[in-house]
């Protein structure tokens, strides 16, 4: 399948990483390239390793071996100025993880406010703007015990794009949610990287991979067992591996 | 066959028993009314049986302690006074060992751990005795003299176990907080102190209210201690009417009606810190 836009330079370069917990291998010898406006899925079954992956690339993990290059920063060094890759790099977890003491709208807000030093008249003109995107300008002051999943996904994601990132995580996101939820935060993931937003996702939702990623790993205890684009891998599948588990699951 | 009218046990709709205790308001007020009634019987009783057993019969018992009563009061009132200023006090050190307890510098966290742990585990009163004799009268500072009279000495000798209790309660409460808030704060570049002022604490916050409320009536309680080391609060004036009075069979009524007072300021604390905790677990 043909790239949908220009391809710019690598964003995200992960070589040869490894990462144990105690004697627990979770990854084992991972390399990937992400470039600039691609959007890239990594299935796989539970337990490959998949969420501490991203987790290591935005350094709330740290590796044991190899080494991840964001925006051409080395991850993995211990000068690195943390703050400044955070900056950089969006995550949005499975459990949203919203502030619940703060509005949709504060919670967006206050990163850049208090890490970026952001004056609050600017970034509340871009909250709203931003929460007008993901489809919630109705609820700018609802808390997100208020909310739905899937409404708290979102503000979630539009807290993440407040800080302008180069490139966001997003991490089995529709997990949590039901069927009819799971789909405005698919569709908010969709216009992203139709917009030329890097994305890299952890997912379960094979159909939303297949249609919207440029770029399939699939996984499978802490290697990636075979990667292409969606039609190859989808289609036809090499390993024998990524044919067991398609076959399941699709 | 008949919906819904079927004698088998297993398919009837399950029905949990009526509440046996009352519920909403009704049970504090109840409750709170029942016992106050029952502390005004019994210090009638103990009224009527110090009339009885007089000997010689003198002023009536009630004559008595109604002269007394204000000054009693007064003594109480400085009891509530200290209470006051070792919770203040206690409670700022507290929330500092508190934090310190879940730093990431190891010997900050452990040193704020064995300081908790110590004077948790220590007796009021030794601590107290300590704070009394070993801290100076007066000390000087930069020429000046600053006293140092025995009832602020006692202020910081309770305030001591308040403080290692605070840090519990607020490390509990961090604690108590999702590890996904930490980490999402963690994502977006918050520096600790930040996450910690900002997002862990005002969510903490609610949880720890009431077992400082719990903290704040034990201690209210505990002031009574401070009579011990020679200052005058509710129970010394109490003692030394009695042996003013030297009337022996007042000594129940007397005590009981020091008793009362604390009780009737402690209790409703006791009330709203069970009403906190119920609200606060619905919402949970």
């Amino acid at each position: 399948m043909a790239s949908r836009h220009q391809l710019g330079e690598p964003v995200v370069v992960i070589e040869g990483v490894e990462k144990s917990f105690g004697s627990f291998p979770v990854l084992k010898d991972v390399s990937l390239t992400v470039r600039r406006g691609e959007t890239v899925c990594i299935i796989g079954p539970s337990g490959s390793g998949k969420s501490t992956l991203l987790r290591c690339i935005n350094g709330l993990v740290p590796i044991s071996k190899g080494s991840i290059k964001v925006a051409g920063r080395e991850v993995n060094d211990a000068s690195l100025d943390k703050l400044s890759l955070r900056r950089d790099v969006g995550i949005v977890f499975q459990q949203y993880n919203l502030f619940p003491h703060k509005t949709a709208l504060q919670n967006v807000m206050m990163a850049p406010i208090h890490v970026l030093k952001q004056d609050k008249a600017v970034v509340e003109e871009r909250a709203r703007r931003l929460l007008a995107k993901v489809g919630l300008s109705q609820k700018l002051l609802a808390y997100p015990g208020e909310l739905s999943g899937g409404q708290q996904q979102r503000v979630a994601i539009a807290r993440s794009l407040a800080m302008n990132p180069k490139v966001m995580l997003f991490d089995e996101v529709t997990a949590a949610l039901d069927p009819e939820t799971k789909k405005e935060v698919l569709v908010t993931i969709q216009d992203l990287a139709a917009e030329g937003m890097t994305c890299i996702l952890v997912t379960h939702e094979m159909g939303f991979a297949r249609e919207v990623a440029d770029h399939v790993y699939f996984t499978d205890g802490g290697l990636i067992v075979e990667h292409g684009s969606p039609a190859d891998v989808f289609g036809d599948p090499q390993e024998e591996r990524t044919k067991g588990f398609l076959d399941k699951v699709l | 066959m008949r919906n819904g009218t079927t004698d088998l046990p297993v398919l009837k709709p399950f029905r949990a028993p009526a509440p046996i205790a009352p519920s909403g308001f009704a049970a504090p007020t109840m409750l709170g009314g029942g016992t106050l009634a029952a502390f005004a019987m019994l210090f009638g009783a103990s009224l009527a049986l110090a009339q009885v057993t007089a000997r010689p019969v003198g002023e009536s018992a009630v004559t008595v302690l109604l002269r007394w009563a204000p000054l009693i009061f007064q003594g109480f009132l400085f009891n509530i006074l200290i209470s006051f200023l070792s919770m203040a006090l206690g409670t700022v050190i507290g929330v500092l060992v508190g934090i310190a307890q879940v730093s990431l510098v190891s010997s900050v966290r452990k040193t704020a751990w064995g300081v908790t742990q110590f004077f948790r585990n220590a007796p009021w009163l030794v601590l107290l005795f300590y704070a009394m004799f070993l801290l100076p009268f007066e000390f000087r500072l930069f020429g000046l003299t600053i006293a140092f009279p025995a009832w602020v000495k006692a202020i910081i000798g309770l305030a001591l176990p308040v403080a290692a209790n605070v840090s519990e309660i607020v490390r509990g409460g961090i604690r108590s907080i999702p590890s996904g808030q930490w980490e999402s704060a963690e994502a977006l570049a918050f520096t600790r102190a930040q996450t910690m002022w900002m997002i862990i604490l005002p969510q903490a916050f609610k949880r720890m209210i009431p077992p400082w409320m719990n903290l704040y009536a034990i201690l209210t309680m505990a002031t009574t201690l401070i009579s011990v080391v020679g200052i005058q609060d509710g129970l010394t004036i109490t003692r030394a009417a009695l042996v003013a009075e030297s009337r022996p069979e007042l000594m129940i009524p007397m005590y009981l009606l020091l008793l009362l007072m604390f009780f009737a300021y402690c209790y409703p604390i006791a009330r709203a810190t069970l009403a906190l905790e119920r609200r606060f677990n619905v919402k949970a």
